[in-house]
């Protein structure tokens, strides 16, 4: 035998908290009012459509695509807000459970941030009584280090950033700036200790100048508490500042998954690679942009998913390489690369560049 | 030229709770061919220009100043007068205009409702207009019998802009016309709004809170903060070395992929943005500057020159005068 392949880095992973296997879900068909009135029948939408991540312990994870490519949906499922209809989660090893109160203690473990805070908040509860909110579903943790309500909740609100605690308790929503929310928002979150926790573009609806503040906020969390993150995001600049990994998702399939460093500077996916065109960059010399609307999940090409807009098939260089016919007519999963660099496309077999 | 001369401008709203001095002393000029790029955190007043600009604003919105678009004195005007100078020479595109759309007008008839009114033409040459419109934002002319809910958000605002182009005006403004849109869609709806400013020679303040977006579309940048503008100047120089410390911590929420300083430190601005019912003293930018000195709450900063054709309201800039206790 020649030389051992070296093995991959997966000391620096740490050990997988949650792994979603195969997750697919569908929406029934809904129409519009108006295609409605004229008589449309809408086809099923497959929002996810076998998505595989593992999120490690105490690691970032960026999961990033345009809109309706099903972040969300798969954001949603790993909470367990909904079921899925195929595939597996599981947390520690353990399959999630199917029944509420099964999820009960999972749900304490898992926390989700949402985009929107001002809707995420109840605007007629003050905040202190929004973040004891968890404490008083899920219970306060007893113990030789007990504390009460009222401690864990000025320590939780000041590990969000909002300090003095006691100076916000009874303030209502209306009276926060858009960052304050957020912040109120990760202190419910972080009010029952979560190992995990789930971000959807938590920051979209901030204005650009305090974005930085509540993505060092989670940072921050991942280094005291060991929290894990997904976070998911359309902006892969974002990524670049807080991602370990980066997982890119196109129609529900991630389509390229690998060290934010990798993916992100030296991406093998075209999809990855467009999606990267249009980040905005000072004096951007005119890269193309890929054209057309969002795909439509009632509609899944046949073929590598991509095909209709990949730009390595419109230019003919699909065709010259010999892999056109498997474009447009085989399905394929992703494949790794190198450890840890996994990616769906035919190019990568020939060793070519997107 | 410039198709737009903005001197001193200020406005107040006029509210129950008081006035409230929204835009403070602001001085704008935007050249025939031109793209300026206004930018700032939501609240500082970029909206309000823009309406005062058109004469949006509420009636008893007290303004001062002198705005000159295309030669005409905007806040003397008629009401008559005012009406054809909408449209004609400057007409605005807005976030969320889209959602403005009469949802059971046909598309082409849209677009026609201001040829008709300011275009003194019959309906016939606006129906072929509104049709050329549409393929110079990139839809096909059959769209014209379209209803809006048959269009995806990115097409909407295609329409707005067809619509905003529709009489030819001198002066686009853009405000915040792609906040709401998807990554690639807006990225499309960008190179749609460069590629028209471009053949067209159209005069555009773009306005948004995302100073990356500029960088790609602006000639020139302004950056706005408490109702008044604090740096000024080309828009790579301003993007690349700003000069202010505000515009240094906008530009830090935008690290390029690959610039290892801003690996795993993502980097932002603490506190948040004055209301303008409470502007702090001084330099209104102190509370949350990273560079303040002793000086910085008493003394008010003007756009010194801060450089080659470029003005900061920064007592640190070059021509900032000597203040005890500052360096430059
Ligand atoms: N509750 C729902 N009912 C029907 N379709 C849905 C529902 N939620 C999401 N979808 C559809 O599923 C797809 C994926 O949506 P989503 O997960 O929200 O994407 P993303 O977060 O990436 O923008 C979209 O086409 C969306 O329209
Ligand atoms: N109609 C109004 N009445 C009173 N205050 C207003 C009105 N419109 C805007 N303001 C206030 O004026 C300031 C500037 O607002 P705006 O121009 O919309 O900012 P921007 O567009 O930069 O986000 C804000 O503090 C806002 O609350
Ligand atoms: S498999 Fe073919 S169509 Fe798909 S991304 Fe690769 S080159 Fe493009
Ligand atoms: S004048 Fe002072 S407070 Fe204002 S930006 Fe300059 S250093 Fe900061
Ligand atoms: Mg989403
Ligand atoms: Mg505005």
């Amino acid at each position: 035998m020649s030389d051992p392949q070296p093995e991959p880095d997966v000391a620096e992973l740490g050990v997988p908290v949650v792994e979603v296997e195969r997750l697919e879900v569908n929406f029934k068909g809904r129409v519009g009012f108006f295609a409605g009135l004229l008589g449309r029948k809408g086809s099923d939408a497959k929002a996810v459509d076998g998505v595989s991540i593992t999120l490690h312990e105490g690691e970032v994870l960026a999961l990033a695509g345009e809109s309706g490519c099903g972040k969300t949906t798969t954001a949603r499922a790993i909470m367990g807000l909904l079921i899925p209809d195929a595939g597996t989660i599981r947390y520690r090893g353990e399959p999630l459970a199917r029944s509420r109160r099964g999820l009960r203690g999972y749900r304490r473990q898992v926390q989700m941030v949402f985009q929107d805070p001002t809707a995420a908040l109840n605007p007629r509860q003050t905040i202190y009584e929004i973040v004891a909110e968890g404490l008083r579903i899920h219970g306060v943790p007893g113990g030789p280090d007990a504390k009460t309500e009222d401690e864990l909740v000025a320590r939780a609100l000041s590990r969000a950033g909002l300090r003095p605690p006691e100076r916000f308790y009874l303030l209502y929503p209306h009276e926060l700036s858009g960052g304050q929310r957020q912040r109120v928002v990760i202190a419910g979150a972080l009010v029952v200790d979560p190992s995990v926790i789930v971000a959807d573009e938590p920051v979209s609806n901030l204005d650009a100048s305090v974005r930085g503040e509540i993505l060092a906020l989670l940072m921050k969390l991942r280094e005291e508490f060991r929290i894990s993150i997904l976070i998911v995001t359309h902006d892969l600049g974002l990524a670049w500042t807080v991602a370990d990994r980066v997982a890119v998702m196109y129609l529900g399939r991630v389509v390229e998954v690998g060290p934010a460093e990798e993916v992100l500077q030296r991406p093998k996916h075209p999809y990855t690679k467009a999606l990267l065109n249009v980040v905005p960059e000072a004096g951007g010399t005119e890269r193309p942009i890929l054209q057309g609307e969002p795909p439509d999940p009632t509609r899944i090409p046949k073929g590598c998913r991509f095909h209709p807009r990949c730009p390595v098939v419109a230019s003919g260089r699909a065709e010259r390489i010999g892999i056109l016919n498997r474009c447009v007519g085989e399905d394929l999963a992703l494949e790794e690369l190198a450890p840890g660099h996994d990616v769906a496309c035919y190019l990568t077999g020939l060793g070519e560049e997107p | 030229m410039s198709v737009l001369s903005v001197r001193d401008l200020g406005i107040e709203y006029q509210t129950t709770g008081g006035g409230v001095p929204a835009v403070r002393g602001v001085d704008l000029e935007v050249d025939r061919g031109e793209v300026l790029g206004l930018a700032g955190e939501s609240g500082c007043g970029k909206s309000t220009i823009a309406g005062a600009i058109l004469r949006l604003l509420p009636v008893k919105t007290r303004i001062t100043g002198r705005i000159e678009l295309d030669g005409n004195d905007i806040l003397e005007l008629t009401p008559g007068k005012l009406r054809a100078v909408r449209w004609t020479a400057g007409s605005i595109v807005f976030q969320g205009a889209m959602h403005a759309m009469n949802p059971v007008q046909r598309i082409g008839e849209q677009i026609m409702e201001p040829i008709l009114v300011h275009g003194q033409s019959g309906e016939r040459e606006a129906r072929i207009r509104a049709g050329t419109l549409l393929e110079q934002v990139g839809l096909p002319t059959r769209r014209l019998d379209d209803y809006p809910h048959e269009l995806s958000g990115g097409q909407k605002q295609r329409i707005m802009i067809a619509m905003a182009l529709a009489c030819s005006p001198s002066l686009i403004v853009a405000d915040e016309p792609t906040t709401a849109l998807d990554v690639m869609v807006q990225a499309q709806v960008l190179q749609l709004l460069r590629t028209l400013q471009h053949d067209l020679g159209l005069a555009l303040l773009f306005i948004t809170h995302d100073l990356s977006v500029l960088v790609e579309v602006a000639d020139r940048l302004a950056i706005m903060y408490a109702g008044k503008i604090v740096e000024q100047g080309g828009a790579e120089a301003v993007f690349h070395s700003p000069a202010h410390p505000y515009t240094k911590a906008l530009a830090a929420a935008f690290p390029a992929i690959g610039d290892m300083r801003f690996r795993g430190r993502p980097s932002g601005l603490g506190g948040d943005p004055p209301d303008p019912q409470q502007i702090p003293s001084g330099c209104p930018f102190h509370p949350r500057c990273a560079e303040v000195t002793p000086a910085c709450s008493s003394v008010t900063p003007e756009l010194w020159t801060a450089g080659p054709a470029r003005l900061a309201a920064c007592v640190h800039v070059s021509g900032a005068p000597a203040l005890e206790g500052v360096s430059r």
